[in-house]
């Protein structure tokens, strides 16, 4: 019999829908896959076997009766654990929030529980997803799948790690400055920021909320347009929510995967490469690009010379917003509380021990920051210049997608780097994201694809970026690149991922 | 002798009895006025607002501040908001956003609110201030702008109510969130002597304001609307602004004219010692309307206000702003003044009627058939006099402007005088029912039929023939002494019109 877990979201839900197999045994085939891994890769905070199971039981009844059910229903899922689900641990990675329970769903969560996924369980990630590497959990680090001593990115590491692991076809991520897209690529999977505003984020653990954007990690580029026309789309609960419906993303993707890609333009973004960027990334995007002219694109040259101060704006504005919405963890109404271990207890006492307590070295450092960012005197000199730069990259933005349909840049500088390797060095850890960065701070659309192996044998990714509201391009090209990739590889790049276990 | 810190004395100098502070200093004042509005649901979530609900049931993920909740603008929130910036004639912002000011506080959830801080709604407006003796003050507002309220702490154990040395302190989140405008004024310069006065009437012609745009139930004693007086204190009112202090929570209209008063007597004395105001917060004591120091500010406030970023802008479009300009109902002033020219009262009388608080009810009066004459005299004269006697409003009283005005028609009628019309308000007092009832009751129905009167009239002329002598000799002068001696017997309840009439007949055939 086929293992259910190999298959491809899209490949699965035919399956399904065929009467080959039912969701309960999908669903029993990644928890068992689960149990046998999850000691290696660490991907998950909570696996929820027993929701999971009735969910899928509850689907194939439906079905069987049936009854007319959503493309991807019976599909398991996985869902970072910054999200938000009721009667089921939301901890975003943090201390300061073990034991809560929710009492309402994320509207994505919603949805996927309307359609019928059973989610398998939530995911590791960087606490409040501050993080490159699932190092800065509360609960200790994921793994690579491609290689256990080596980090997953972050901060959706877990979610990454458990696709590429086949613990999950499917998961859910967020992405505030890279969290979806550098992991995917160090992990040989695909993952997706949608335009800010297409994914709605209520019920998201904010970070930063001009930056947070919920999306699709997977491994095949169709089964993450399936996954964002699930989740996407309006929602009044979210005010920054776009009220227009998607672009079509299922119809982008098979169309690409057809391989066409005459007419269209792709930016190479002169300042998203060269130093910083191993060679072996590097000679991996110049064979991409080689794919994507062989398929009829053009390819050109554009400049966006404020993406040089994209790291700097941003690591003002996410702290600055983060040190914010992370105000409301201070042992008042949910979550730890801490008592002083002497002196009177008083509400603000008890306040700053919870928070003392509760949030680890990165999330103090970020608030920290962000607390003098924002200060009386300071505010124009960072918070302000870091706004002005925002507009600056919007305006490269606007004036590079007048030159080229998408833009294009390795998703990340490195292949994935060894534990502890940068646990000490904040800088060099921020670093990872400088490619992915602009993408948040301009509110536009952005896709990793896994385009090979670097000269360490572990996997690079490719980034693509699209105008906001044009999350199609992303899938028409990166549904185009994959077929290249994997017409030259023989097959998925993930085949080659050591067997664990 | 004495090592007592000399700050300590010295920092508590006398009051200055008012009149002679006000002789030497100009007050300067600045009031913000927060109102609660009256909307289904709150500033930023679906939880319904009522009071007196059991605590902590009107709250929802986003009121609660619960992770992963966000807010979404209210619009009838805006709606009432702009309401109330057109009503004192304010500009209306074209797009503005909300910002958070953030402060670590228990009753606020997400440990900042959300509020408007340089881009309010409505901006640059004014509102004409009527004193009781009818003078005129204009207050210019700098500012309307919208937020959400907090929840509400209550200490429990320690010393009244107070956080300090409370065993442990309670808090309902219901009130976190109901949407609240704050109305902030210019310096209120040139008020002299009569500062209190206008902060008093400032405040209240802003509550008559909210309730005429139902936007608010506005009832202060529920803390709808709530006030923060600034004062300072400048010898001349050319000399450069004082420093102020800002009483908060002032939450009636007297406590608001009182703690003026207090302030002015208070910074007078210190700035008489040679002393320096300290910029600060201050509390309101109603048992003795003094003010105290509140919580100390070692630092400098930081609230480290940015724009909201999960809220997009505000953006009322110009059609939709002058459609509500449009529909503005009749403001307590322009109301005021229109029904002073229909009722044609003097100035001082109009006065009277305003301060008593009996435009309403007389307004009801004439509408229910009185004239505007007949509705002054019941309401500014006998009922006056029994609302004082008992103690209580004029609108206490047990009686509707309904039952009046069928009171007057009863007289207009005829069927019954003045002196038993003050009978009938006795019933209807003591809930014997409307004036008819009562009448009907009580059997005060003028004597019409002709048959007892005439018997009554001719017992007084054999009882008094010398006047029916004179009457026919073509003096009518003594048939007043009839007409009495017959609404004697019949306890007053004859026509003395009919009477009159049926004695003449009765001397003349």
């Amino acid at each position: 019999m086929t293992d259910l877990t190999r298959l491809s979201a899209a490949r699965l839900a035919e399956t399904l829908a065929a009467g080959e197999a039912s969701s309960v045994e999908a669903t029993r085939a990644h928890l068992d896959r689960i149990a046998a891994v999850e000691g290696d890769v660490h991907a998950f905070l909570h696996v929820s076997s027993e929701d999971a199971l009735a969910t899928a039981a509850d689907v194939d009844a439906r079905r069987a009766a049936g009854e007319e059910l959503h493309p991807l229903a019976g599909v398991p899922i996985a869902v970072k654990d910054v999200v938000v689900t009721q009667g089921m641990p939301s901890t975003a990675g943090s201390k300061i929030l073990e034991g809560w329970i929710p009492p309402y769903d994320a509207t994505l969560v919603e949805k996927i529980r309307a359609a019928g996924l059973p989610i398998l369980g939530k995911t590791n990630m960087d606490e409040f997803a501050m993080g490159s590497s699932t190092e800065h959990s509360a609960y200790g680090n994921s793994h690579n799948p491609w290689d256990l001593e080596r980090t997953p990115g972050g901060s959706g590491g877990g979610s990454a790690a458990a696709v590429a692991a086949f613990e999950a076809p499917l998961a859910i991520g967020t992405d505030t400055g890279g969290s979806i897209r550098q992991p995917g690529a160090v992990t040989g999977t695909v993952g997706v920021k949608p335009t800010y505003g297409g994914v709605s984020r209520y019920g998201l653990i904010a970070m930063a909320s001009s930056l947070d954007q919920a999306g699709p990690v997977t491994r095949t580029v169709l089964d993450s347009a399936l996954l964002h026309e699930l989740i996407g789309g309006h929602d009044p609960r979210d005010s920054t929510s776009i009220p227009e419906p998607l672009p079509a993303l299922v119809a982008a993707a098979r169309q690409g995967a057809l391989g066409d890609l005459s007419g269209l333009r792709v930016g190479v973004v002169t300042q998203l490469q060269g130093d910083g960027y191993q060679p072996g990334v590097l000679a991996r995007f110049q064979e991409s690009l080689e794919l994507l002219t062989t398929a009829g694109a053009e390819v050109v040259e554009v400049s966006c010379p404020s993406f040089e101060s994209a790291l700097a704006a941003y690591y003002l504005i996410m702290p600055a917003e983060a040190s914010s919405n992370l105000a409301k963890f201070d042992g008042m109404r949910f979550g730890l509380r801490v008592e002083p271990e002497d002196g009177p207890i008083t509400a603000e006492r008890v306040m700053a021990a919870t928070r003392g307590a509760g949030f680890g070295d990165e999330v103090k450092r970020r608030v920290i920051l962000g607390t003098y960012a924002l200060s009386a005197g300071y505010y124009d000199a960072y918070y302000g210049s870091a706004q002005k730069v925002r507009t600056l990259i919007q305006r490269d933005f606007a004036a590079a997608f007048g030159q080229a349909d998408v833009l294009v840049s390795p998703t990340a500088p490195t292949t994935a780097f060894r534990l502890g390797e940068k646990l000490d060095d904040p800088l060099a850890m921020y670093l990872n994201d400088v490619a992915t960065i602009p993408a948040n701070l301009a509110g536009v659309p952005g896709i990793s694809v896994p385009n090979g192996l670097s000269d360490d044998g572990l996997p690079v990714g490719f980034q693509i970026l699209a105008p906001a509201k044009a999350d199609d391009r992303l899938y028409r090209v990166g549904a185009a690149l994959e077929a290249a990739l994997e017409s030259t590889w023989g097959g998925p790049l993930l085949d080659r991922a050591p067997e664990l276990g | 002798m004495t090592t007592q810190s000399t700050t300590t004395t010295a920092s508590t100098p006398r009051l200055v009895p008012y009149d002679d502070a006000v002789r030497r200093y100009d007050p300067v004042l600045g009031i913000e006025v927060h109102v609660e509005l009256g909307t289904r649901t709150k500033m930023f979530c679906a939880a319904e607002v009522s009071f007196g609900a059991d605590p902590n049931t009107q709250t929802t993920p986003v009121s609660l501040g619960l992770p992963g909740a966000l807010p979404v603008v209210n619009g009838t929130a805006v709606e009432y908001a702009i309401r109330i910036g057109l009503a004192l004639n304010c500009q209306i912002a074209e797009s503005c956003r909300f910002a958070r000011k953030n402060y670590f506080y228990p009753d606020v959830p997400k440990n900042f609110q959300t509020s408007q801080y340089d881009e309010p709604i409505a901006f640059d407006g004014w509102l004409d201030v009527e004193l009781e003796d009818g003078t005129v003050h204009r207050v210019e507002i700098e500012r309307a702008h919208m937020e959400e309220d907090a929840g509400k702490n209550t200490h429990v154990g320690g010393s009244a109510g107070r956080i300090h040395g409370a065993e442990y302190s309670l808090v309902d989140y219901n009130r976190a969130g109901i949407p609240l405008v704050e109305i902030v004024t210019r310096p209120i310069e040139g008020a002299g002597e009569r500062a209190p006065e206008v902060a008093r009437a400032y405040v209240q012609a802003l509550r008559d304001i909210f309730r005429v745009l139902d936007v608010s139930e506005a009832r202060m004693e529920r803390g709808n609307v709530r006030a923060d007086v600034n004062l300072s204190l400048r010898p001349t009112p050319e000399s450069p602004l004082g420093t102020r202090t800002e009483t908060k929570n002032v939450n009636s209209f007297r406590s608001v004219e009182r703690a003026v008063r207090y302030e002015v007597s208070r910074q007078a004395a210190i700035l008489d010692a040679g002393q320096t105001v300290i910029q600060e917060t201050r509390h309101f004591h109603e048992e003795d309307g003094s003010t105290s120091p509140g919580r100390v500010k070692s630092d400098a406030e930081d609230y480290r206000y940015f724009p909201e970023p999960d809220l997009v802008p505000v953006a009322p479009s110009r059609e939709w702003v002058e459609e509500i300009r449009a529909t503005l109902p009749e403001l307590p002033q322009a109301r005021r003044r229109r029904l002073h020219d229909e009722w044609g009262f003097a100035d001082a009388e109009m006065r009277d009627v305003v301060n008593a608080g009996a435009l309403d009810l007389i307004e009801s009066t004439v509408a229910a058939g009185a004239t505007a004459a007949a509705a002054r005299k019941w309401w500014m004269g006998e009922l006056a006099r029994r609302a004082k006697q008992d103690e209580v409003e004029l609108a206490e009283l047990a009686i509707t402007p309904g039952q009046i005005g069928e009171l007057q028609q009863l007289v207009d009628a005829g069927r019954i005088n003045d002196k038993i019309a003050r009978q009938v308000l006795d019933g209807v007092l003591a809930g014997e029912g409307d004036p008819e009832q009562v009448v009907v009751a009580r059997g005060l129905e003028i004597v019409s039929d002709d048959g007892p009167l005439l018997a009554a009239i001719d017992e007084a002329l054999a009882a008094q023939p010398d006047i029916v002598a004179k009457v026919r000799a073509g003096n009518q002068g003594p048939v007043g002494a009839i007409i009495g001696a017959v609404m004697k017997t019949t306890r007053g309840q004859a026509d003395a019109k009919r009477v009159r009439e049926l004695v003449l007949e009765r001397i003349g055939g």
